[in-house]
């Protein structure tokens, strides 16, 4: 590594901030609070500007280039979106203020629980999850509350499609339910004949993730919500890759039950480092009073009156609330971001973005088609996956051509998920980038895949150009150092 | 890729092999070539009992963790307590020291319903044309 951490840059004795003179009596401290082995690092100012800024030359952002990150959306991220989260009006307020005092905030929260409606078509939605995996684990309590308080306790089967994203059969366990795989068709779709077996009286429902993690609109979507409907369950939608919809179907109109939204993906707020996610949760008119506390709503009433003294928004609890999932009103700062990016686009925006994340991806799966091998051959929506793998290039695996891809200066795609495909290259490019940026990365892809054949050391020994080279993913997993020790160094 | 043809096969690519009167369980050469290293086996303890078809088990490689499924049914004798520190076991010797667990079976005769070696090679082969 280029760069030592913090504690090996300490040299006792130094300091970064000297603290003003005491101007109260000074008292003393109980003799069991004091400790003297904190290995804190004695560091200057100068020391710690230096030490974050190299570090954050040595990262890899979507303000750096394309960031194709297969089921991920990593969009570039309008600046304006942190312009809005920084104004004062928003970052002055404390969330245990009245509610009288913080209209604003509401109206805010209100009318981007509007916009979701109007882009998913359900009734209701709430703020309150943290992230995207917490929206589902929020959809899933729904569901199970809705069966529970209808009185068909005997309901504990979820059906998980094998081409559903990983964190749905997670979701489900932590709900207490069994979890059914459900394998894919040779087209991608859902295998229809082999739900079957499952439409009985134990159903709660399938968690379906459309478009599914290859990148393809189930084809046969209505036909499974309707089965589902039949036998008594419910359907939750996956809305990681709602990218690929928005402004052109409404989830809800189509047979869905329940989605999570995530607006760290969908709608432009950082992911990771750059800020917490986001995952509301829309369902349809019957599951609303299920919904987690609290919603926002508007009171007509007081509209009308025009009372001072009444607020316009105001926190709602539903009746039948599977209770809080979030301390607070959720990620608030997000949400103002998410908000914007919305306002800012518009209608024709909000579609023009998804219509161009599609174009992005088929045009670059035209580029490289002939040459990475792809398991299933239609047209793909924000994402598809190809194979990592050559037939005249033996030796080489999707995880070469990932760590090959960094030389290139450029993020690697997804890889090795799904499970479904072989050595899987799972590719998003998203709508942000230019017809160049993806011919760029394209050409990339395709001098690879030459390289492969004409010096495949080059790609197994990979990346050469890195902060670091390849890693011993292995060694670090058997044999884990979780913590730091100064000692011990 | 080795079959072992003393072994009965699972599509989720377990294998099954008499010992006595109990019944040894493991994943098979196959599994873990396409796991790749494996970093983590997580089993059931010694009295647990398990269910054909359901999930008793987890292997984890660097590349994914994925669910071991019972072949038969029946009441954990033993354990391979050797993968706790050694998980590599499994990839360098899947058939022999990177055994998962023993199992008494509650029917033996559940072992006959198994794939045979020669079907599981097909199972395989068509797994890697799809």
């Amino acid at each position: 590594m280029t760069e030592p951490l913090i504690f090996e840059l300490s040299i006792p004795g130094r300091k970064g901030v000297r603290l003003p003179e005491l101007d109260v009596p000074e008292s003393e401290l109980p003799a069991d609070l004091l400790r003297d082995d904190l290995p804190l690092p004695e560091v200057s100012e100068v020391d710690v500007v230096r030490h974050y800024l190299r570090l954050s030359q040595l990262n890899y952002a979507v303000d750096k280039g394309i960031y194709p990150l297969g089921s991920c959306t990593m969009k570039y991220n309008p600046k304006i979106n942190e312009v809005a989260a920084r104004l004062p009006g928003f970052v002055g307020i404390h969330p245990l203020q009245d509610e009288l005092t913080v209209q604003g905030a509401l109206y805010l929260m209100y009318h981007l629980q509007e916009q979701l409606k109007a882009i998913s078509g359900f009734d209701a939605i709430s703020l309150q999850p943290a992230a995207g995996a917490h929206g589902e684990l929020t959809g899933v309590l729904i569901m199970r509350k809705y069966h529970l308080d209808r009185g068909e306790t005997q309901r504990d089967t979820m059906l998980i499609p094998d081409s559903a994203h990983g964190t749905n059969p997670a979701s489900t366990s932590m709900s207490g339910l069994r979890v059914v795989e459900i394998p894919s068709d040779a087209r991608g779709n859902v295998d229809l004949e082999a739900m079957k077996a499952y439409m009985n009286e134990r159903l709660i429902g399938i968690m379906i993730t459309n478009p599914n993690t290859l990148g393809l609109f189930d084809e046969n979507l209505e036909a499974i919500c309707q089965m589902v409907h039949e036998a008594g369950g419910l359907v939750y939608g996956d809305g990681a890759n709602m990218n690929a919809l928005m402004g052109i179907m409404r989830p809800a109109e189509i047979g869905i039950d329940v989605m999570h939204f995530n607006l760290h993906k969908t709608f432009s707020t950082p992911h990771g480092g750059g800020g917490p996610g986001s995952g509301p949760v829309g369902v349809v008119a019957k599951l609303a009073d299920f919904l987690p506390a609290p919603i926002v709503v508007k009171e007509v009433d007081a509209e009308e009156e025009a009372e001072e003294e009444a607020p316009l928004y105001t926190f709602y609890d539903p009746p039948k609330s599977i209770g809080r999932v979030k301390s607070f009103w959720g990620h608030f700062s997000v949400m103002i971001k998410a908000y914007t990016y919305i306002r800012m686009l518009g209608d024709e925006g909000v579609r023009r973005a998804a219509e161009y994340a599609v174009l992005n991806a088929n045009y670059l799966l035209s580029r490289i088609r002939d040459v990475y091998p792809l398991p299933y051959d239609r047209i793909c929506k924000h994402e598809f996956v190809v194979e990592g793998r050559f037939e005249d290039a033996p030796g080489v695996r999707a995880l070469d051509i990932a760590k090959r891809l960094i030389d290139y200066g450029v993020h690697p795609p997804t890889n090795y998920f799904p499970l479904i495909v072989h050595e899987a290259l799972m590719i998003e490019p998203t709508e942000t980038e230019s017809k160049q940026e993806v011919d760029r990365y394209a050409d990339i892809l395709l001098k690879i895949a030459e390289e492969a054949k004409t010096d495949p050391d080059l790609l197994h020994e990979a990346p050469h150009n890195a902060p670091v080279r390849r890693l011993d993913e292995v060694y670090a997993a058997r044999q884990k150092i979780l913590r730091y020790r100064r000692d011990q160094q | 890729m080795k079959i072992d043809p003393q072994c009965r096969y699972t599509k989720s690519h377990e294998w099954a092999r008499k010992e006595d009167d109990l019944i040894v369980i493991g994943i098979t050469d196959y599994a873990q070539q396409t796991l790749s290293d494996i970093v983590y086996v997580e089993l059931p303890e010694e009295g647990d009992e398990i269910t054909k078809g359901e999930a008793f088990g987890v292997v984890e490689s660097v590349k994914a963790a994925s669910d071991i499924y019972a072949p038969v049914s029946g009441e954990v004798v033993a354990v391979n307590e050797k993968l706790e520190d050694e998980p590599e076991l499994v990839n360098s010797d899947p058939f022999g020291e990177g055994w998962l667990i023993k199992v008494r079976p509650d029917d033996a005769g559940e072992m006959d319903e198994l794939l045979t070696p020669e079907d599981y090679e097909k199972v395989v082969a068509e797994e890697e044309a799809h």
